[in-house]
C-alpha cells in the first residue's frame, strides 16, 4: 500500500514536473518576433533633459526622441495595446496635446490572414484603441482621425510571422496645419 | 428565346471591341489560363464532333465544339474524347454508327452545325445517348455576328442541364481584382471575364486598393469598394457603359456590398457610428437602415435566397463566426461552430450550402456547410484560401489562393472532388465574384 502510494505520489510529481517543463519553454519562447529594442526604456517624461515630455516638433525625426517611434504593433486578431507601447503612446499624446496645430491620423492595418473586409474592421479597431487612449490623455477630440487599410498595405511581404507581425500595426502620422 | 441575355451579350461585345481598340496589349496580357489540378475518376465520357460549318460566311476562329468540350470538362462531371480519337465525324443522325461509339466506351455524342440564318447564324445541335440510341436534347440557337463563343457556352449550358438536371453556368461571367506592379507603383484593376477566363476587360483602374466586387442580380452592375479617395467608399457601376456613382462614403469603413435577390436593396458594412455594423440601403431612395448593433466587428453580409435574412461575419463571440439575422427583426443567430475563424459566406442558391473562409491555426481553407445536415466539409487545399464565391448553379466555388508571392484564382466543385486553377499572367489576382445566371 505505502509503496504504491509513494509510487503514485512520485508519478504525480513526475507528471507535474513534466507538465511544468513542457510549458516552460512555451512561455519563454517568443510568441512573435517583435524586437524588444523598439520599446523605449527611457520614460517619456524625462526626455530630453528637462524632465518634461518632449513636445518639440523638431524632435519628431530625432532618433533619440520617443517621438521618432510612430508604429504600434499588435497580436494576431487583437486590438488591445501591449504594455510595451504604453510609454510610446503617452509620449505622442503629450506631444499632440501640446501641439494642437498638428493633426494626428492613425492608420490601422492587419496581416494577410483572414478575410479582407474583416481585416478592415480589425485595422479600424486597432486605430480606435490608440485614438481612445490619446483622447483620454488629453489630445483634442477633433485633432485625431483614423483610417483603416486592413490588409491592403502590407510593409512586409511573406507568408509567415516574420512578416505578419510587421503588418499588424497602427501608424501614427502627423500633418501640420 | 433569350432576348435580354442576347442584348447584354451584344452590349458586352461592343464594349469589348471598344476596349480592344483602346488597350489591346493589356487585354491580351490579362488572359486567364485554366488548369484542372484534380479531376474526378467517375467523369462521364462524351464525344463532341467538330460542328459542321455550313454557313456561306468565312469560317469563324471560334471552334464551337472545343469551347463546349472545355466547358464540360471544367465542370469535372464530363470527360471529352480527344479530337484525334474521333474516328468518325457524323454531322447528322443518319451518319451516326452507334456501335462505333459503344466500342469506344462513350456514353454521349454531341453533333452540330452552323448555318446562315438571321441575325447571322443558326447553331444547331443534337445530343445522343449511345446506349439507348435516343436523342436526349436538340436545339437551334439564333446567333448574332461575332457571338459564336456565347452560343457555344449556351450549348454547353443546355447539354449540362440535359445530362445533370441542373442549368449550366458556362454563360456566366466572373469579376476579380488584379494588382500589378508598374513603373509608378501598384496598379489595381477590377476585371470582368467570361467564366472560362476569356475576354477579360478592366472596368476600373486605380492606384489605390479595390476590393469586394458584388454582382447585381441582373448581371448588369457591380458594386465594389475603392480606396481612391484615401478612405474606403462603395461604388455602383454599370458594366456595359462604365457609368458609376459613389453610394457610400461615410466616415470610417464603407465596405462589403451585397445586392438583395430582387436587386432593390444593398446590404453593406459601415462604421459611421464608430463601430462596424451591417446596414441595408434602399437603392431607390438611398435610405439606410441599421441591421446589427453590437460592439463586435460585423461585416461581409450576404442575402439568403428568400431575401428575408442576411448572413454575416461577426466576432461578437470572441472570434469571427457566421451569424444569420432576419431583415425585419431579430437577434442574430450563430450558424458556424467548428473552427477558430469562419468568415465571408457565399450561398449556393436553392441548395442549402454555405461556403466560407475557414481558419484553423494559421491555415485558411474554403469549407462548405450543409445547412440541412450541419456537416462542414473542407474543400480546398491551400493555406491562405479566401473569398469564396459560389457559381449561380451551386456546382463550383471560385476562391482566391496563394502560390508563392502570387495570388491566383482557383475553383473547386461543391463536393471538393474537382479542383482547377485559373492562372493570370503577370499579376496578383484576388477577390473573385461569380455572376448570376443570365436571364433567359
Amino acid at each position: 500500500m505505502t509503496v504504491r502510494m509513494k509510487l503514485m505520489i512520485l508519478m504525480v510529481a513526475v507528471l507535474t514536473l513534466a507538465a511544468c517543463k513542457s510549458k516552460e519553454p512555451r512561455v519563454t519562447e517568443p510568441v512573435d518576433q517583435q524586437p524588444t529594442e523598439r520599446v523605449d526604456t527611457q520614460p517619456a517624461e524625462t526626455f530630453p533633459w528637462t524632465g518634461k515630455p518632449d513636445t518639440d516638433p523638431a524632435h519628431l525625426d530625432n532618433p533619440d526622441s520617443p517621438l521618432a517611434q510612430r508604429i504600434v504593433y499588435f497580436d494576431f486578431d487583437r486590438s488591445d495595446l501591449k504594455a510595451e507601447y504604453r510609454d510610446m503612446v503617452r509620449a505622442h499624446s503629450a506631444f499632440a496635446a501640446a501641439n494642437p496645430n498638428y493633426q494626428v491620423t492613425l492608420e490601422g492595418h492587419a496581416d494577410e490572414r483572414g478575410t479582407r473586409e474583416y481585416n478592415l474592421g480589425l485595422g479600424e479597431r486597432r486605430a480606435h484603441t490608440i485614438r481612445d487612449l490619446m483622447r483620454a490623455q488629453g489630445v483634442g477630440m477633433n485633432q485625431i482621425d483614423s483610417v483603416s487599410l486592413g490588409e491592403e498595405r502590407p510593409v512586409a511581404m511573406c507568408h509567415e510571422e516574420a512578416c505578419w507581425w510587421k503588418n499588424r500595426r497602427v501608424e501614427i502620422v502627423y500633418t501640420k496645419n | 428565346m433569350q432576348t435580354p441575355a442576347k442584348r447584354s451579350v451584344i452590349k458586352t461585345i461592343i464594349a469589348v471591341a471598344a476596349l480592344l481598340v483602346l488597350s489591346f496589349g493589356s487585354v491580351v496580357q490579362a488572359e486567364l489560363e485554366i488548369e484542372i489540378t484534380r479531376g474526378r475518376e467517375s467523369a462521364t465520357p462524351i464525344a463532341i464532333i467538330p460542328f459542321d460549318w455550313q454557313s456561306t460566311q468565312p469560317q469563324s476562329e471560334t471552334d464551337v465544339a472545343k469551347v463546349i468540350g472545355d466547358d464540360l470538362a471544367r465542370s469535372g462531371l464530363f470527360r471529352t474524347v480527344r479530337e484525334a480519337d474521333l474516328i468518325e465525324r457524323p454531322n447528322s443522325f443518319s451518319d451516326i454508327r452507334f456501335g462505333t461509339w459503344r466500342l469506344l466506351d462513350v456514353n454521349y455524342l454531341l453533333i452540330g452545325r452552323i448555318k446562315d440564318q438571321a441575325p447571322a447564324y443558326s447553331v444547331e445541335f443534337e445530343l445522343y445517348d449511345i446506349a439507348s440510341e435516343q436523342r436526349v436534347a436538340g436545339y437551334a440557337l439564333p446567333v448574332r455576328a461575332g457571338a459564336l463563343r456565347d452560343a457555344a457556352h449556351q450549348v454547353a449550358d443546355l447539354v449540362y442541364e440535359a445530362l445533370t438536371g441542373t442549368p449550366g453556368a458556362f454563360s456566366t461571367r466572373i469579376a476579380y481584382v488584379t494588382a500589378s506592379q508598374t513603373a509608378d507603383g501598384l496598379r489595381y484593376r477590377l476585371e470582368v471575364a467570361d467564366a472560362d477566363g476569356y475576354r477579360p476587360r478592366s472596368i476600373v483602374e486605380s492606384r489605390e486598393p479595390l476590393l469586394s466586387p458584388a454582382w447585381s442580380p441582373d448581371g448588369r452592375q457591380l458594386a465594389y469598394v475603392s480606396f481612391e479617395s484615401g478612405n474606403s467608399s462603395v461604388y455602383l457601376q454599370e458594366i456595359a457603359t462604365g457609368s458609376r456613382s459613389r453610394i457610400a462614403s461615410h466616415k470610417g469603413i464603407n465596405g462589403a456590398p451585397a445586392f438583395s435577390p430582387d436587386g432593390k436593396q444593398l446590404a453593406l458594412a459601415l462604421s459611421k457610428t464608430g463601430n462596424l455594423e451591417i446596414y441595408v440601403m434602399d437603392l431607390g431612395t438611398g435610405g439606410l437602415r441599421q441591421l446589427t448593433n453590437h460592439w463586435g466587428i460585423d461585416t461581409e453580409p450576404v442575402w439568403t435566397d428568400d431575401g428575408q435574412s442576411v448572413i454575416f461575419t461577426s466576432d461578437r463571440g470572441g472570434k469571427p463566426q457566421l451569424y444569420q439575422v432576419a431583415i425585419n427583426s431579430g437577434t442574430p443567430r450563430r450558424i458556424t461552430r467548428e473552427g477558430d475563424y469562419n468568415a465571408r459566406a457565399t450561398i449556393a442558391p436553392g441548395k442549402g450550402l454555405i461556403a466560407m473562409a475557414h481558419g484553423v491555426g494559421n491555415v485558411y481553407r474554403i469549407a462548405v456547410l450543409n445547412t440541412e445536415t450541419g456537416l462542414l466539409q473542407i474543400v480546398s487545399d491551400g493555406t491562405l484560401d479566401e473569398s469564396p464565391s459560389f457559381a449561380p448553379n451551386g456546382s463550383m466555388i471560385l476562391y482566391a489562393s496563394r502560390e508563392g508571392m502570387q495570388g491566383v484564382l482557383s475553383a473547386v466543385s461543391a463536393d471538393g472532388r474537382v479542383r482547377q486553377r485559373l492562372i493570370l499572367s503577370g499579376g496578383d489576382v484576388r477577390e473573385p465574384a461569380w455572376s448570376p445566371l443570365p436571364r433567359r
